[in-house]
């Protein structure tokens, strides 16, 4: 066997590592360079590293990608995650499915990153700067350095061999150099667009936290401890928006393949990720005031440093096994929850000891907080987020709390509430009003249009509030008080920002990015609040059949337990303003759009490719000609629900049930999107897709022509039996005779015919059977008398085939995604205009600086900081 | 008193209510008979239980019903909690597609007369790949609501 290819990987995993650290310690000397000549050569050397140290990580990266994408099964990584089945663009997701895959990402955005900031951070900050990045990519290196000292592990290799993973695996033993045939494959979750895009952004999200931390900890350990601010503030913003649009596509991906029935579940990794993005959107406004206000120093510093930390916390929380049970989507331990910890408290306690050592140099403003004045307001506005923030954090410790617990020989044994989306919203419904609320006082504040007994700025957007939410509560049918004060507080941050935007900003768009964030920070709310408060169930069982007159039953208007219809097949249903009805299963051809009959398709078994049975047509194109090869995706079935509303209009959507070897069956829904709802569609339960259908007993029918007779319970008529020269499934030969029977069944509101038919050849003959799913039968012309004229027909009965599905309908639900793209604009513009202004000042610096080096003598010398706000 | 006390004063005892709320909120993992215990005093808090399917002696899981055709909204299985105590479990939703295959399962809900009436189901499903490691899965009996 070869493996070149995986030693040449791991060859760069190592020299990725060796590379960082020789960045660090090069950084660490360009930093404390006295004499001009050493810095300039440490930093050359630093900057060279660096830059080999990003080569190794894509290094890394193609050698992964290059035994993913040749199949080479004898590595583990290729043979957990993906298969040969698998589309190329799919291979990308396999990077992510696995711990050491996504460290690697992380570690190669940092680098991007990095490289960026050795070419624009300037050299007054590239040595501090750079020395906290390196450091940061010596410790994510180590969790894929796969090395052992001694009985230390230290990071699992992506580039082990299946029987270095497995050495224990019998099949090992009697051939060590066995080669799987196949991979176990992708996680069929993962098998999403979305979850291709997903993850990058969601790490460049958590790439991005570092750098203001990086700026923060340098300007700290430089002794500037606000001029910091004004660099780290356009990477704040670029961070605040990249993690916030990681976490709604994770929602959104959600929303489309869970069947959870929304986007946001208070999955502890979820809040994890959620929590440090609160404390960035805090520290943003701080930096905001940092120059005016000592507290807005202390708190852009303790945010900034704390936003990190809960980023490298969350990443610990997912990947120790610590929330084992607690979380649907946590990793399991690699083993390297130790690692983990002790990169969480190098940090912690490097972080919080320069800032103890320097915090004396932030000179405490003399003037105190007066309610009149911006920095008190958005203070409040911070202080708000990160109670929000520690709500969340606090309940999704439990696990964490109980492991501390255990550590001291006690047992805690705490579990997570038992409504967790009633205890969180609790708390968060009333931070989220008053954000809102802030959103709209604080813009005033800011652009000074109200202050000390002038309120009059504010009274036309409260107006058309009051006017607005009036409006909204009487034709909206909302009717729980709690909810008016979110609908009202959410409209006001939408009028008051919109005033500003128009008023004070007038279309200058440097200057309104803070109005259109805002803007879609009320926009996501009001979407939030109608399609999760007024999410409404369609399929409620009317059928008029009472269950059970148990009290479990009828308690809560008898509608507690009836939000799942079981529907037959072909078998209409009227439910709400839908009438709908169930055609069938379906399956996907790869290369062609819409879906195919389940039953159009023979698949080859342990492979995904299948036998046209039929012209595969859609749209009355034929794709694929009867008895063609056509590529399936044979693990997924889709269920045609036919919705027909009141108007007449039909549709049919198709929730997805996939069985997948791994994790059992999975539900995926279907959604009807219009403009002002979205109607969610998944099935709750199936029979078994890969179940052999079971036959119950032969029963025998001798029948005439015109006979009535019981097929499973329905009325049956054999209407007549006639030659015909083709028979479905046989391929006839020139001496066959063939008959074939018409039999009608009828079942409820139609008939169904049945077709089965009889053939001799050659003295022998054939009774190929007609099945029907819908009445749940198979029939077989087993015997024709040409002496009494009787027909015998062999029948077996089996379960008809249903699905059990649930409907919902989400109001207002595009208001969350639009609400979501206008955030994004908005941070993108405060973005721009705050890189301008850094980077203007980034060229004052390296001209002053260059003057200072010509005049001064190259010594630095320690200054006590003086707050510029009070000089000036 | 200056502003900033006032203000300080209010984010602490915010953050108090917060952790008070969150200790009250939280739920423990109880046995069966600690549930009936709790449900017999009145207390109607939701807890967790820790239990596998009662299995009979051919190794078959006993006492599963779930008949869509009657309701699909009605699931009844019986559970074997860590002390070996049977009890009879009803979840007014579909059955988890993956039920059979749970190696454990976590139950959150209250005792309700005779049987224990589940909100939510974990189901920790042996991984096929992962010796000895088990995927986790979760299951809602009611929607999500704000």
């Amino acid at each position: 066997m070869d493996f070149t290819v995986g030693n040449l990987g791991h060859l760069f995993v190592i020299l990725s590592f060796v590379t960082a650290m020789v960045a660090t310690f090069a950084y660490l000397k360009t930093t404390l360079a006295t004499q001009p000549a050493d810095e300039a050569h440490w930093k050359g050397l630093a900057r060279s590293a660096f830059y080999v140290h990003g080569a190794t990580i894509v290094g890394v990266v193609a050698s992964l990608f290059f035994i993913i994408y040749n199949h080479r099964f004898e590595y583990q990584y290729a043979w957990s995650h993906s298969s040969r089945a698998l589309p190329v663009h799919f291979m990308i997701s396999c990077f992510w499915e696995g711990q050491e895959g996504s460290f690697l990402l992380w570690l190669f955005w940092n680098a991007v990153l990095g490289a960026i900031l050795t070419r624009t951070a300037g050299s007054r900050w590239e040595g501090p700067l750079m020395t906290v990045f390196a450091s940061v990519q010596v410790f994510l290196a180590s969790m894929i350095l796969g090395v052992a000292v001694g009985d230390l592990k230290i990071g699992s290799s992506p580039f082990m061999l299946l029987k270095e993973a497995m050495p224990d695996a019998p099949v090992f033993t009697m051939d060590p150099n066995f080669i799987p045939a196949d991979g176990k494959g992708l996680n069929p979750l993962l098998q999403n667009y979305w979850m291709v895009i997903h993850p990058p952004t969601l790490f460049l999200g958590f790439a991005l936290t570092l750098v203001p931390f990086a700026y923060c900890i340098a300007g700290l350990w430089q002794n500037k401890p606000i001029d910091w601010v004004r660099a780290a503030q356009p990477w704040m913003l670029v961070g605040a928006v990249v993690l916030g649009v990681g976490i709604m596509m994770g929602g959104y991906w959600a929303y489309e393949t869970l069947n959870f029935g929304g986007y946001w579940n208070w999955d502890p990794v979820e809040n994890a990720v959620f929590v440090p993005w609160l404390i960035m959107i805090a520290a943003i406004h701080m930096m905001l005031i940092a120059k005016r206000s000592s507290a807005g120093v202390k708190a852009a510093i303790i945010l900034t440093v704390a936003q990190f930390l809960l980023i490298l916390y969350s990443t610990f929380l997912a990947r120790s096994g610590i929330l084992g049970n607690a979380s649907v989507h946590s990793f399991t331990d690699l083993g390297l929850s130790g690692q983990l910890l002790v990169y969480l408290l190098a940090f912690l306690v490097l972080a919080v000891g320069l800032m103890a050592a320097k915090w004396h140099l932030i000179v405490s403003d003399e003037k105190e907080l007066s309610t009149y004045n911006k920095e008190t307001w958005l203070l409040i506005g911070a202080l708000v987020l990160c109670l929000a923030g520690f709500q969340i954090i606090f309940t999704t410790s439990f696990p964490v709390f109980n492991k501390i617990a255990e550590v001291f020989g006690k047992t805690a044994n705490i579990a997570p509430p038992g409504d967790q989306v009633a205890h969180y919203n609790k708390f968060q419904i009333w931070f989220f009003s008053l954000i809102a609320l802030l959103t709209g006082v604080g813009q005033y504040m800011w652009w000074r249009k109200i202050g000390k007994g002038n309120m009059d700025g504010l009274t036309a957007p409260a107006v058309l509030t009051l006017l607005a939410s009036a409006a909204f509560i009487y034709f909206g049918d909302v009717k729980n008080p709690i909810f008016m004060v979110l609908l009202t507080t959410s409209m006001f941050a939408l009028m008051a920002n919109g005033a500003i935007l128009l008023g004070i900003a007038q279309g200058n768009y440097r200057v309104s990015g803070g109005a259109v964030t805002h803007m879609g920070v009320a926009l996501m709310l009001l979407g939030i609040l109608f399609s999760s408060g007024y999410s409404k169930v369609v399929s409620i069982n009317n059928s008029g059949l009472m269950i059970s007159k148990n009290a479990e039953f009828t308690k809560d208007d008898n509608k507690g337990n009836k939000e799942n219809v079981l529907l037959w097949l072909n078998q209409a249903e009227r439910m709400g303003d839908y009438q709908m009805t169930y055609r069938g299963q379906r399956i996907e051809v790869r290369d062609m759009p819409g879906y195919q009959p389940r039953k159009a398709v023979t698949v080859i078994e342990g492979d995904y490719h299948g036998i046209a049975e039929q012209d595969l047509a859609y749209n009355g194109k034929v794709y694929h000609q009867k008895g063609d090869t056509v590529a399936l995706y044979p693990e997924n079935t889709y269920y045609e629900v036919e919705y027909r509303d009141q108007k007449g209009k039909v549709f049919s959507l198709y929730p997805r049930a996939q069985v997948n070897d791994r994790m059992g069956l999975l539900a995926s829904p279907d959604i009807k999107r219009k403009a002002g709802r979205d109607l969610y569609t998944f099935v709750s339960s199936v029979p078994d897709p890969n179940a052999e259908s079971r036959w119950e007993k032969t029963e025998k029918y001798s029948v005439a022509i015109r006979d009535t007779f019981f097929l499973n319970d329905y009325v049956a008529i054999l209407d007549d039996v006639k030659k015909v020269d083709e028979v479905p499934g046989m391929t006839m030969k020139p001496n066959d005779i063939a008959v074939q029977a018409s039999v009608r069944v009828l079942y409820k509101d139609h008939v169904v015919t049945l077709r089965p038919a009889f053939v001799v050849r050659d003295k022998a003959f054939a009774s190929p059977p007609d099945i029907s799913d819908e009445i749940g039968v198979r029939i077989q012309l087993a015997m024709i008398d040409p002496k009494t004229g009787l027909f015998t027909f062999n029948v077996n009965r089996t379960q008809r085939d249903y699905i059990v599905m649930k409907a919902s309908e989400k109001p207002l639900i595009n208001l969350l995604w639009i609400g979501t793209l206008v955030l994004v604009v908005g941070f993108t513009m405060s973005s721009v205009r705050r890189y301008r202004e850094s980077g203007r000042m980034t060229e004052k610096d390296e001209v002053d600086l260059a003057k200072d080096r010509v005049v001064a003598a190259p010594k630095r010398k320690v200054p006590t900081y003086k707050n510029p706000a009070k000089t000036v | 008193m200056k502003l900033s006390h006032i203000i300080g004063i209010i984010v602490i005892a915010i953050a108090i209510g917060i952790v008070a709320t969150a200790t009250g909120d939280a739920s423990t993992y109880v046995t069966f008979g600690k549930a009936m215990s709790l449900a017999k005093d009145g207390d109607a808090d939701l807890v967790h239980v820790v239990g596998k399917v009662k299995k009979g002696a051919d190794g078959k899981a006993e006492g599963i019903l779930y008949q869509p055709q009657i309701d699909p909204n009605h699931f009844e299985f019986t559970l074997v909690d860590n002390e070996n105590k049977v009890q009879r479990c009803v979840y007014n939703s579909p059955k988890p597609q993956d039920f059979d295959r749970s190696e454990q399962i976590v139950v959150i809900g209250a005792m309700q007369g005779d049987h224990f009436q589940a909100q939510k189901i974990l189901l920790k499903c042996p991984s096929k790949y992962q010796d000895g490691k088990l995927d986790v899965t979760e299951h809602e009996a009611k929607t999500a609501k704000l």
